[in-house]
C-alpha cells in the first residue's frame, strides 16, 4: 500500500507542473501586459502615474526578463505561497482569495456528500425494478436533472422564490456575518444557505451517478454468481447487498474524480448567479477586467484541488480494491 | 418454424425390415432447404451494418422522437430569416418590455382566425414600469406568408418573405419583447443559429484532434502514448468552464464578431477532445493487433491510412454516439460563456446572449420572459442528450 500511495504521489509531480504551465500560459494570452494596459488607462483618466510604484511592480514581476525566468519567479512564488499581485483590487492575490477557497471546498465537499445520499438509493430502485414505471419516471427525471444546466436552474429557483416566498436565495451566509470572523452563528448561517446550491450544483452529478450506478449494477446482477445465490435459497435482499452492489459501487468513489472538476466548473456559474462568496463570482470578474494574476491563481488553485481529489479518490480505491492495489494502479 | 423430418423413401425397400441400420441419405445437406429462411429472416441477415443499426435506432422511440425535434429546429436555423416575424435588430420604442401577446381566435364569440390584441401602454409614475394592457377594440389578425421586415437571407441576399407576420400597423410578439423593443420570438430564433452551430463546429474540431491523438497514441504505444495520455489528464484537472472562461477572456476585444464565434468554437473543440481521444485509444490499442491490421500492416500500408481506413470505420458508430453525447455540453458551454458577457458578442446574438440579460433576478421577476430562452436550450440539450442514447444502444447491432 506504502509503495502505491508514493508511486501516486510522484506521479502527481509531473501533472501539477504540466498544470502549472498552462496556468501561465493562460495568464501570458491576453495581448500587451497588464501594467502598460494599466498605466495607458490611468493616462486616459488624466491621472499621474506613479512611476516609481510601476517600476517597482515591473522589477517585482520581472516583465522586462524573457518568458520561461517570468515562469520560473512565478512559480518559485506559488511555492513560497506568493500568488502574485491582483491589479483590480490593489492587493495580493492570497488576500483576495482569503475564505474563498475555503468555501468553494466546502460547498464541493457537501454537493459530492449529497449527490452519494440521493444517488444511492434511486440507482438501487432503480436496477431492481428494472423497465418499471418508477424506473421510467425516475430516469426521465434524471435525464432532466443532466439537461438543465445548473446556472440556469440557479436563475429559475431564484425567480420562484422570489415569486413565492418574496425572498432571496442568493449568498451563502446572512448579511450580518458577511465580513465578521468565523464563530458559530455564522457558521449555521452557512448551514442555513447551504443547502440550496448543494441541490441546484449536485442535479446534474446526481443524474449521471445515478444512471452509472444503475448500469453497473445490472451487469453485476446478471452475472453466474448471483443467479447461482439466488437458486441456493439466498433471500433476495442479501443476494443484492452482499456481492453485486459490493462490485458496483467502485464507480461511486472512482467518479469523485470525474465528478469534481465537473463541480466545480458548475458551482462557478451557479455561484455567480447565486452571488456566493466562493471561487466563481471572483474568476469571472477577474477574467471579465483582465486581472489575469488572479484568474490563473484560481484556475491553478481549482485545477490542483481536483489533482488532490483524483488523488484521494484513487488511494480509497486502492484500500478498497486490492486488484487495484496491487497492479499499480492500472486496473481501472 | 416447424420442419418435417424427412423420411426414408420406404417404396424403394431400400430398408430390409428387421434391419436397424442408420439410414444415411446420399443427397447433399442443405440447411435452406431443411429450414427455408422467413422473409424477415432474409431481409435481417442481408442487411448491411448501418441498416441494422437504423433499425435498431427505430426501437427507441424516444430517440426517434428527438431526432425529429432536432430536425425541425436545424431547418429553422436555415431559414430563420423567414420564420421569424421580426427582424433580430428591430426595435419598437413604443414597446419596449412588453408582455407576451397570446393569439386568439375569437372575438366577442366570432371567428376570425389568429389575431392578437394590442397592446395600450401607460407609464405607472411610482415606479416607472411600462404596464401593457390589451385593447379588446384592436383586432389585428396575423398575416400569413407575407413581406415583413426587410433582411438579407444569411447576409446575402436581400429579401422580406415571412411565414407570419404582424397586421399592417399592427404587432406580433409572441414572447415578448426586451428592453429595447426587441421580438423575443425572433431573437430566439435567430440565437439558434449561433447556439446550435457552435455545437457542431465545435464537435468536429474535437472530433478530428481526438481521432488524430487517440488514434497514434493508441497504435505507437511506447512515450507518444504516454505523452498524449499526461496531456489528456492535465487539460481534464482543469475544470472544464472556468477554463473556457480563461480562454474566451483571452480572445482580443478588437476581433470581430464573427472570428470571436470561431473563436469560441475553436476553445470549445480545443478542451473537449480528451473524452473522444481517450475512447480512440483504447479501441485502437485492442484493434491494432487483430488480423485485419496485421493484413493491412504486411501489405505496405502506412500507419495513417490503417488508422484512419482500417481501425477508425470499425468503431465509428461509436464514436458518433459519443460526439453526440458531447453536444449538448458545448452548446451549453457557449450558453454559460454568453451569460457571463465572455463569449458571442453583441450584434451576434445566441440564447447565451438573451440571457445576458435575464442575470439581475430583479429585472427577472419583473419582465419573467426575459428567461424563456431557457425553454429551447433544455429541450435541445434533452433532445441531443436522448439521440446519443439511442445511438449508443444502436451502435452494436450485433449484441
Amino acid at each position: 500500500m506504502l509503495r502505491y500511495v508514493l508511486h501516486r504521489l510522484i506521479v502527481m509531480i509531473p501533472t501539477v507542473i504540466a498544470i502549472s504551465v498552462v496556468t501561465f500560459v493562460i495568464i501570458q494570452l491576453p495581448p500587451g501586459d497588464f501594467l502598460s494596459a494599466q498605466i495607458s488607462e490611468l493616462q486616459a483618466q488624466g491621472e499621474g502615474v506613479q512611476t516609481e510604484r510601476i517600476a517597482y511592480l515591473r522589477e517585482l514581476y520581472g516583465l522586462e526578463r524573457p518568458l520561461w525566468q517570468q515562469y520560473l519567479q512565478w512559480a518559485w512564488g506559488l511555492l513560497h505561497g506568493d500568488l502574485g499581485w491582483s491589479f483590480e483590487y490593489d492587493r495580493p492575490v492570497t488576500e483576495v482569495i482569503g475564505d474563498k477557497i475555503f468555501l468553494t471546498v466546502v460547498i464541493s465537499l457537501a454537493t459530492v456528500i449529497f449527490t452519494w445520499i440521493v444517488a444511492f438509493p434511486i440507482a438501487l430502485y432503480s436496477a431492481t425494478h428494472k423497465y418499471s414505471w418508477g424506473d421510467h419516471g425516475l430516469t426521465f427525471l434524471g435525464f432532466l436533472g443532466l439537461a438543465t444546466p445548473n446556472f440556469l436552474l440557479a436563475l429559475v429557483m431564484l425567480y420562484f422564490a422570489n415569486v413565492w416566498f418574496g425572498t432571496s436565495i442568493g449568498g451563502l451566509m446572512d448579511p450580518v456575518y458577511l465580513d465578521q470572523p468565523m464563530s458559530w452563528g455564522k457558521f449555521v448561517s452557512v448551514l442555513q444557505h447551504l443547502w440550496i446550491p448543494v441541490i441546484i450544483i449536485g442535479t446534474s452529478g446526481t443524474a449521471g451517478m445515478i444512471r452509472r450506478l444503475r448500469a453497473n449494477l445490472m451487469d453485476e446482477l446478471q452475472k453466474p454468481y448471483v443467479v447461482t445465490a439466488k437458486a441456493k435459497g439466498l433471500p433476495p435482499g442479501r443476494a443484492l447487498v452482499k456481492y453485486p452492489l459490493r462490485m458496483s459501487l467502485n464507480p461511486f468513489i472512482a467518479d469523485i474524480g470525474n465528478l469534481l472538476p465537473d463541480l466545480i466548473s458548475g458551482s462557478a456559474l451557479v455561484a455567480v448567479v447565486l452571488s456566493l462568496p466562493t471561487t466563481g463570482p471572483v474568476l469571472v470578474r477577474a477574467l471579465q477586467s483582465q486581472d489575469m494574476y488572479l484568474a490563473g491563481s484560481f484556475l491553478m488553485l481549482e485545477a490542483f484541488l481536483v489533482v488532490i481529489g483524483v488523488l484521494i479518490s484513487d488511494l480509497l480505491l486502492a484500500w478498497l480494491d486490492p486488484r487495484i492495489r496491487f497492479s499499480g494502479g492500472q486496473a481501472r | 418454424m416447424t420442419v418435417e423430418p424427412r423420411q426414408p423413401p420406404e417404396s424403394a425397400g431400400l430398408r430390409p425390415a428387421g434391419n436397424s441400420e442408420h439410414w444415411v441419405d446420399p443427397e447433399p445437406w442443405q440447411v435452406h432447404r431443411e429450414q427455408p429462411l422467413t422473409p424477415e429472416q432474409e431481409r435481417y441477415y442481408t442487411a448491411s451494418q448501418w441498416r441494422l443499426m437504423w433499425w435498431r435506432f427505430k426501437r427507441h422511440k424516444v430517440a426517434v422522437a428527438s431526432l425529429w425535434v432536432l430536425v425541425l429546429f436545424y431547418v429553422v436555423v436555415v431559414i430563420a430569416e423567414v420564420v421569424a416575424p421580426y427582424d433580430a435588430q428591430t426595435r419598437d420604442p413604443l414597446h419596449i418590455h412588453a408582455p407576451p401577446q397570446p393569439i386568439h381566435l375569437f372575438h366577442e364569440g366570432r371567428f376570425v382566425g389568429p389575431f392578437t390584441y394590442g397592446y395600450q401602454m401607460t407609464l405607472d409614475m411610482t415606479t416607472l414600469k411600462r404596464i401593457y394592457e390589451a385593447d379588446r377594440t384592436m383586432v389585428q389578425p396575423l398575416r400569413f406568408f407575407c413581406r415583413g421586415d426587410a433582411y438579407r437571407f444569411w447576409g446575402q441576399w436581400p429579401g422580406d418573405f415571412h411565414l407570419v407576420c404582424p397586421a399592417e400597423g399592427g404587432t406580433f410578439f409572441l414572447l415578448g419583447t426586451d428592453r429595447l423593443g426587441r421580438d423575443m420570438f425572433s431573437r430566439i430564433l435567430y440565437g439558434a443559429r449561433v447556439s446550435l452551430t457552435v455545437g457542431l463546429v465545435g464537435i468536429a474540431i474535437s472530433f478530428a484532434l481526438g481521432i488524430i491523438l487517440g488514434g497514434v497514441s493508441g497504435y505507437y504505444g511506447g512515450w507518444i502514448d504516454n505523452i498524449v495520455q499526461r496531456l489528456i489528464e492535465v487539460i481534464r484537472s482543469f475544470p472544464m468552464i472556468p477554463l473556457w472562461l480563461a480562454l474566451s477572456a483571452a480572445l482580443p476585444p478588437t476581433w470581430p464578431p464573427i472570428w470571436v464565434y470561431f473563436g469560441i468554437t475553436l476553445i470549445l473543440g480545443l478542451v473537449d477532445w480528451t473524452g473522444l481521444a481517450r475512447a480512440v485509444r483504447s479501441k485502437v490499442l485492442s484493434l491494432r493487433e487483430e488480423e485485419f491490421a496485421q493484413a493491412a500492416r504486411l501489405l505496405g500500408a502506412k500507419p495513417r491510412r490503417i488508422i484512419l481506413r482500417h481501425l477508425v470505420p470499425s468503431f465509428m458508430s461509436h464514436l458518433i454516439a459519443s460526439a453526440t453525447l458531447s453536444i449538448p455540453g458545448m452548446i451549453l458551454g457557449e450558453t454559460a460563456l454568453s451569460f457571463l458577457g465572455l463569449g458571442v458578442r453583441a450584434p451576434m446574438t445566441s440564447w447565451g446572449v438573451l440571457l445576458n440579460d435575464a442575470q439581475n433576478v430583479n429585472v427577472v421577476a419583473i419582465y419573467p420572459w426575459l428567461m424563456l430562452p431557457v425553454v429551447p436550450v433544455i429541450i435541445v440539450v434533452l433532445a441531443f442528450n436522448f439521440l446519443g442514447d439511442g445511438l449508443r444502444d444502436a451502435a452494436d447491432p450485433y449484441s
